[in-house]
C-alpha cells in the first residue's frame, strides 16, 4: 500500500468509458506526473484525485483511507490551477486563508500560517493586493501559497506553467523542484509538455486514450519507451522511428534497411534478446532517439557499440549548442544531432555514427516494445 | 454602449460625410420630436394647444397641468390625479424585480457551476417561457389569482411578474456565470466552501454588471407593463400605465392634452431616469439577452 | 460537477442535492404557470367555454368558427401587414444607423441615447404621444397649415385604409433604436484586420459591406429577427393607447382580438383558440432558434 492508492479506477460518462483500468500506487515524497495529449484523460484522472469528479468503479485512497465519495475539503488536498483560479474579489492575504477559515481556523493561527508562506515564497509584499495587480508569476506563486497553507497530504498540480511565457516557465520549474526538495511533499503533476514531466517527476505515467501506456521513471520511459506512442510523444525532436528487416547470422543479429542512395544498411544489434530473434525475416520498427545518431567524432565514447553508415544530408538546423541534421533512412525522415562544428552540408554525402546501445526495437503489429 | 469605440478602417469622402450627418441629425430629430412636443404642450394651458401650434414654445408658461395629472385629474371615477397609481406600481415593480433578481442568480448560478443531467432542457423550458404570448396564460391565470385569494391585489401582480421575469433574469446570470472561471468554484469547493458560501463570497462580489442588467431590465420591463395590470388589477392596485390609459382615452368631458402629456411624461419619468443613469448596461443587458441568446 | 451519490459521505449528498432544491421553485413555477396554464388553455379552446371556463368538449368547434370569423381574418391580415413592415424597416434604419454611426461620428455618444431612449418607454405613453401627433385636427397636420402648408394632408390614423400604418410607424419609432444598437455592438465585434485586409484587396466602401462587413452580421439580423417577430405578434399595449383597434377593425391585431373574445364578449372557447394560433406562430419562430442557440453552447 502506497501513499497514494489509485486502484483499478475507471470514469464513464454515460457509456463512454474515457479512463480504463487506471493503477498507480503513489509513495510518500514522490512527484508523480501525468503526461499526454490533450483528452487523454490526465486531468480527469486528477480531478478525481480530488473528488471534484466521481469515480465510476475502482477505488482511491490516500493514506489507507479509501476517499470515493469524500467532500473534496475533507480529503486533506490542495490544488494549482491552470488559471491559478484565484478570487478576483479578495486581496492575496486572504486568498491564501480563505480555506483555513472554511476550516474554522481561528485567526491568529491562519495569521501565522499566512506569513509563514509568504516568506517561503517572498510574496510577503504582495499579501495586500488583489490578484488583477498581480503578473503571472506572481499569481503563480500565490497560487502555491494557497495550496502549500493548508499543509495538505497531497498537492494536485493542473498544468500550472501553461498559462506562463517561455522563460518564466522555465524559471517557476526549477522553484517548483526546489520547493519539492525542500518540503518533502507528495506532489501529482498534470501536464502535456514532456519536459516539464522529465524533469520535474520522479515518476512519469504517460496517458494515452483513457490508458497509461507506460508508468517509470523519467530515465525508463526515455530510454525504454514501452510502446510506439510513449516513444514518440516523449523527446524532442522525437525519437526517430525506422522500419528494418530482422536478418540473423549466427549470433548477431542485423537491422537492414536502406540509405538515400538505395544502397542496403545493416546496423548489428547490441544485445539481442530471444523475442528479438523470433522476428527473424520479419519487419520491425527500430527507435533511435536524434543523439544516438551523430558525426564519427561526436559518438559517445562509452558506448560498445557504434555503427558507421554513409548517407546524403537533406538539411542542416543549427541550434546553437548543436546541429540537427535530416537524412532519409528506410524511406523516412530521420533526424540526427551532430556536435555544432560538425563538416555537414546539405545535398553531401556524409558519416553517420549509430550509437546501437540506444536502439529500441518495437513489433509494428502490436506497437509494444520488443523485450 | 459597452462596446469600445473600434479603431475604423472605412475612409469616406467629405460629401458622403455630410449626408450621413444630415442623416443621422435627421433621425435624432425624428427621436426627439414626441418628446419635445409633449414637454412644451404640457406647459401651455389647454386653450393654447387647441388654437394654437404644437411645435411652439408656450406663450404663457403653467405647470398646472402637472398638478393636475398628480393630483386632481379624474382618472376612472375620482379625482385622484395619477399619485395612487404611481405608488402602486412603485408597490408592485420592488418586490418583483428584487425576488426574480435573487432567484435568476441562484438559478444562473446553479445551470453553470453545478450543472446535471438534463439541465440544458430545464433551461431551455425556462428559457421558452420567456418568449411566449402572454394572451395564452390570460385566462387560467385569472382564475389561479381567484383561488389564490390574489386576485386584483398588488402581491398577484407581483407573483405575475416574477413568474414571467425569472425567465430572464436566469438568462442574464447563465450568460454571464457562464463565462467565469468554474476552476474558482472547484477551489473554493477543495478550500471547503459550501454551495451558498461560494455564492455569496466568490460569485456574487463579481456580479455587479450582471445585477445592474438585470435590475434595469425587470425594472422597465414591469413598470412598463400594460397587460398583466390591465387583465388582473382592480382601482386599488392599478399600475400607472393603465392609469395613464384610463386618464387619456376617457370618453367623458374635455380632451385636457396638456393634463395627458404631464401623465404620459410622469409614466415614463422612473424608466427614463434609470435608463439616464445606467443607460450603458442597459444597453448591454439588451443585447446580452437577445445577441447572446 | 456530478460528485458521485452512492456511498458519498453526508456533505457531498447535500451539495449534489441544493443546487437541484434551489432550481426547484422557479421550476415548479414555469412548469405550473407556462406550461401547465398552456395546456389548460389549449382544452378551454376545445370547450364551449363563455364567460367562464367550462368543460363541454366541442372539439374543433371553436377553431372552425375562428376561421370563419371575419373579424379574426382582419387582424390576421393586420398582423401580416403589421409585421412585415415594422420588421423590415426597424431592419433597414437600425442597420442605416448603425453602419453611418460607425464612421468615426463626432457626437456619437450623444446620438446614441437619443436612437436608444424610446426603448425605455411604455407602449402606453409612445401611443399617447403619437396618437396626438397624427391627429390632423390638432397635430402635425394642424401644425403644417398653421405654417402656410394648406395643401398638407396626414390623416392616416382617422382612414380605415393607412390607419395600421400609424401603427407601424409608432412602433418603428419605438424599436428602431434597439435595432441600431445590435447591429452596431455586431458592426464593432468584427475583425479590423479584415476590413484593413479588403482594403489591400481594393474593395470600395460599397463592396466593403455589401461583401465583407453585412454577411458577418449574420447574428445580429437573426436575433433582431427573433426579437422584432415576437414583439410584433405579442403587440397589444401600442394598438390600444394608439388606436384602440379603430377605426373600426381596422388596427385590430390577434392580440386584440383574443382580449376582447375573452374578456368583454364573453367568448372564451373562441379567445382560448385564438391564443392558441398566436402561442404555435412564436413557437414556429422561436423552438427552432432557441434550439440553436442551447445546442450550440452546449
Amino acid at each position: 500500500m502506497g501513499f497514494l492508492d489509485i486502484n483499478n479506477v475507471t470514469k464513464s460518462y454515460g457509456s463512454v468509458e474515457v479512463l480504463h483500468q487506471v493503477d498507480i500506487s503513489v509513495e510518500e515524497g514522490e512527484f508523480l506526473v501525468l503526461v499526454g495529449p490533450s483528452g487523454c484523460g490526465k486531468s480527469t484522472l486528477l480531478n478525481m484525485i480530488a473528488g471534484l469528479e466521481g469515480i465510476s468503479s475502482g477505488e482511491i485512497a490516500i493514506k489507507d483511507q479509501v476517499m470515493n465519495g469524500v467532500h473534496p475539503s475533507k480529503r486533506n488536498i490542495a490544488m494549482v490551477f491552470q488559471s491559478y483560479a484565484l478570487y478576483p474579489n479578495m486581496t492575496v492575504g486572504q486568498n491564501i486563508t480563505f480555506g483555513l477559515e472554511m476550516h474554522g481556523v481561528p485567526k491568529p493561527e491562519r495569521q501565522k500560517a499566512m506569513n509563514d508562506v509568504a516568506k517561503l515564497l517572498q510574496i510577503e509584499p504582495l499579501l495586500a493586493r488583489k490578484p488583477g495587480q498581480l503578473s503571472g508569476g506572481q499569481r503563480q506563486r500565490v497560487a502555491m501559497g494557497r495550496a502549500l497553507v493548508r499543509n495538505p497530504d497531497v498537492f494536485l498540480f493542473d498544468e500550472p506553467l501553461s498559462n506562463l511565457d517561455a522563460k518564466l516557465r522555465v524559471d517557476m520549474r526549477t522553484e517548483i523542484k526546489k520547493l519539492h526538495q525542500k518540503l518533502g511533499t507528495t506532489i501529482v503533476y498534470v501536464t502535456h509538455d514532456q519536459i516539464e514531466a522529465m524533469t520535474l517527476s520522479t515518476r512519469i505515467a504517460v496517458m494515452n486514450g483513457g490508458y497509461v501506456q507506460q508508468l517509470g521513471t523519467p530515465k525508463e520511459i526515455y530510454d525504454t519507451p514501452a510502446n510506439l506512442f510513449v516513444a514518440s510523444f516523449m523527446g524532442s525532436p522525437s525519437m526517430n522511428l525506422i522500419s528494418v528487416g530482422v536478418k540473423a547470422e549466427g549470433d548477431t543479429i542485423y537491422a537492414e534497411t536502406d540509405n538515400s542512395e538505395g544502397e542496403t544498411i545493416r546496423l548489428a544489434f547490441a544485445q539481442p534478446s530471444a523475442a528479438l530473434k523470433a522476428h527473424d525475416g520479419r519487419q520491425i520498427t527500430l527507435g533511435i532517439r536524434p543523439e544516438a545518431i551523430t558525426d564519427p567524432e561526436g559518438a559517445d565514447r562509452n558506448s560498445r557499440h557504434i555503427e558507421t553508415i554513409r548517407n546524403m544530408v537533406e538539411v542542416t538546423e543549427p541550434a546553437g549548442s548543436d546541429t540537427f541534421v535530416a537524412s532519409t533512412l528506410g524511406g523516412k525522415e530521420c533526424i540526427a544531432r551532430m556536435r555544432a562544428d560538425a563538416d555537414v552540408g546539405p545535398n553531401r554525402i556524409a558519416d553517420f555514427a549509430i550509437n546501437m546501445e540506444k536502439a529500441v526495437p518495437f513489433d509494428p503489429a502490436t506497437e509494444a516494445r520488443i523485450v | 454602449m459597452a462596446v469600445a469605440s473600434a479603431e475604423n478602417a472605412v475612409r469616406t469622402g467629405r460629401f458622403t460625410r455630410t449626408f450621413i450627418y444630415l442623416f443621422l441629425l435627421l433621425f435624432a430629430l425624428f427621436y426627439l420630436m414626441p418628446l419635445l412636443v409633449m414637454i412644451l404642450n404640457s406647459l401651455k394651458p389647454l386653450a393654447e394647444i387647441r388654437g394654437g401650434n404644437m411645435l411652439a414654445l408656450p406663450k404663457q408658461w403653467t405647470i398646472e397641468p402637472w398638478l393636475s395629472a398628480w393630483s386632481t385629474a379624474q382618472v376612472g371615477v375620482e379625482p385622484t390625479g395619477l399619485k395612487p397609481f404611481f405608488w402602486n406600481s412603485i408597490k408592485m415593480v420592488v418586490p418583483a424585480v428584487v425576488l426574480s433578481t435573487v432567484m435568476g442568480a441562484l438559478n444562473g448560478y446553479v445551470l453553470t457551476k453545478w450543472r446535471f443531467r438534463g439541465d440544458t432542457i430545464l433551461f431551455g423550458l425556462m428559457l421558452f417561457a420567456c418568449f411566449i404570448p402572454f394572451q395564452i396564460v390570460l385566462i387560467p391565470m385569472a382564475r389561479v389569482l381567484g383561488l389564490l385569494g390574489l386576485a386584483g391585489s398588488t402581491p398577484g401582480l407581483v407573483l405575475v411578474h416574477l413568474v414571467y421575469g425569472v425567465g430572464f433574469t436566469t438568462l442574464y446570470f447563465r450568460n454571464y456565470y457562464a463565462a467565469f472561471p468554474t476552476e474558482l468554484v472547484r477551489a473554493a469547493q477543495i478550500d471547503g466552501a459550501g454551495f451558498f458560501r461560494i455564492f455569496w463570497r466568490i460569485l456574487l462580489p463579481s456580479s455587479g454588471p450582471i445585477v445592474v442588467v438585470s435590475v434595469i431590465w425587470q425594472f422597465t420591463n414591469i413598470w412598463n407593463d400594460f397587460l398583466f395590470g390591465a387583465s388582473f388589477a382592480d382601482l386599488d392596485s392599478m399600475p400607472m400605465t393603465v392609469a395613464l390609459n384610463n386618464l387619456v382615452s376617457s370618453s367623458t368631458g374635455v380632451k385636457e392634452y396638456n393634463v395627458h402629456f404631464a401623465g404620459a411624461i410622469l409614466a415614463a419619468l422612473p424608466t427614463l431616469l434609470v435608463y439616464i443613469v445606467a443607460g450603458r448596461y442597459f444597453v448591454r443587458g439588451l443585447m446580452a439577452g437577445s445577441v447572446k441568446g | 460537477m456530478a460528485l458521485p451519490s452512492a456511498r458519498a459521505d453526508f456533505k457531498t449528498r447535500l451539495q449534489n442535492l441544493i443546487p437541484k432544491l434551489v432550481l426547484s421553485p422557479s421550476l415548479a413555477m414555469v412548469l405550473v404557470f407556462v406550461y401547465g396554464f398552456i395546456i389548460f388553455t389549449v382544452y378551454l379552446s376545445f370547450t364551449d367555454s363563455r364567460i367562464l371556463p367550462s368543460f363541454g368538449w366541442v372539439g374543433f368547434e371553436n377553431y372552425d368558427k375562428l376561421f370563419r370569423l371575419r373579424h379574426w381574418d382582419i387582424a390576421v391580415a393586420n398582423l401580416a401587414v403589421f409585421a412585415s413592415l415594422y420588421i423590415i424597416i426597424s431592419t433597414v434604419i437600425g442597420l442605416s444607423l448603425a453602419i453611418f454611426l460607425d464612421q468615426k461620428i463626432r457626437g456619437e455618444g450623444f446620438l446614441r441615447p437619443i436612437y436608444l431612449y424610446p426603448m425605455a418607454l411604455s407602449f402606453i405613453v409612445t401611443g399617447t404621444a403619437w396618437k396626438w401627433l397624427l391627429d390632423p385636427g390638432i397635430g402635425l397636420e394642424h401644425t403644417m397649415h398653421l405654417w402656410g402648408w394648406a395643401s398638407f394632408k396626414f390623416d392616416w390614423i382617422k382612414n380605415r385604409d393607412y390607419a395600421i400604418y400609424t401603427v407601424v410607424l409608432a412602433a418603428v419609432w419605438q424599436s428602431s433604436g434597439f435595432v441600431m444598437a445590435m447591429f452596431l455592438a455586431g458592426l464593432r465585434g468584427i475583425d479590423n484586420e479584415i476590413l484593413k485586409a479588403a482594403q489591400m484587396d481594393g474593395a470600395s466602401n460599397w463592396n466593403l459591406y455589401r461583401r465583407i462587413i453585412i454577411p458577418q452580421l449574420r447574428p445580429a439580423f437573426l436575433s433582431a429577427f427573433v426579437i422584432l417577430s415576437h414583439l410584433a405578434i405579442k403587440s397589444y399595449d401600442l394598438v390600444i393607447a394608439l388606436t384602440g383597434g379603430g377605426p373600426g377593425r381596422a388596427t385590430e391585431l390577434p392580440a386584440t382580438f383574443m382580449y376582447s373574445y375573452t374578456f368583454t364578449r364573453n367568448q372564451m372557447g373562441i379567445g382560448a383558440s385564438s391564443a392558441v394560433m398566436m402561442l404555435m406562430t412564436i413557437a414556429a419562430i422561436m423552438v427552432p432558434y432557441l434550439y440553436a442557440e442551447l445546442k450550440e453552447k452546449s
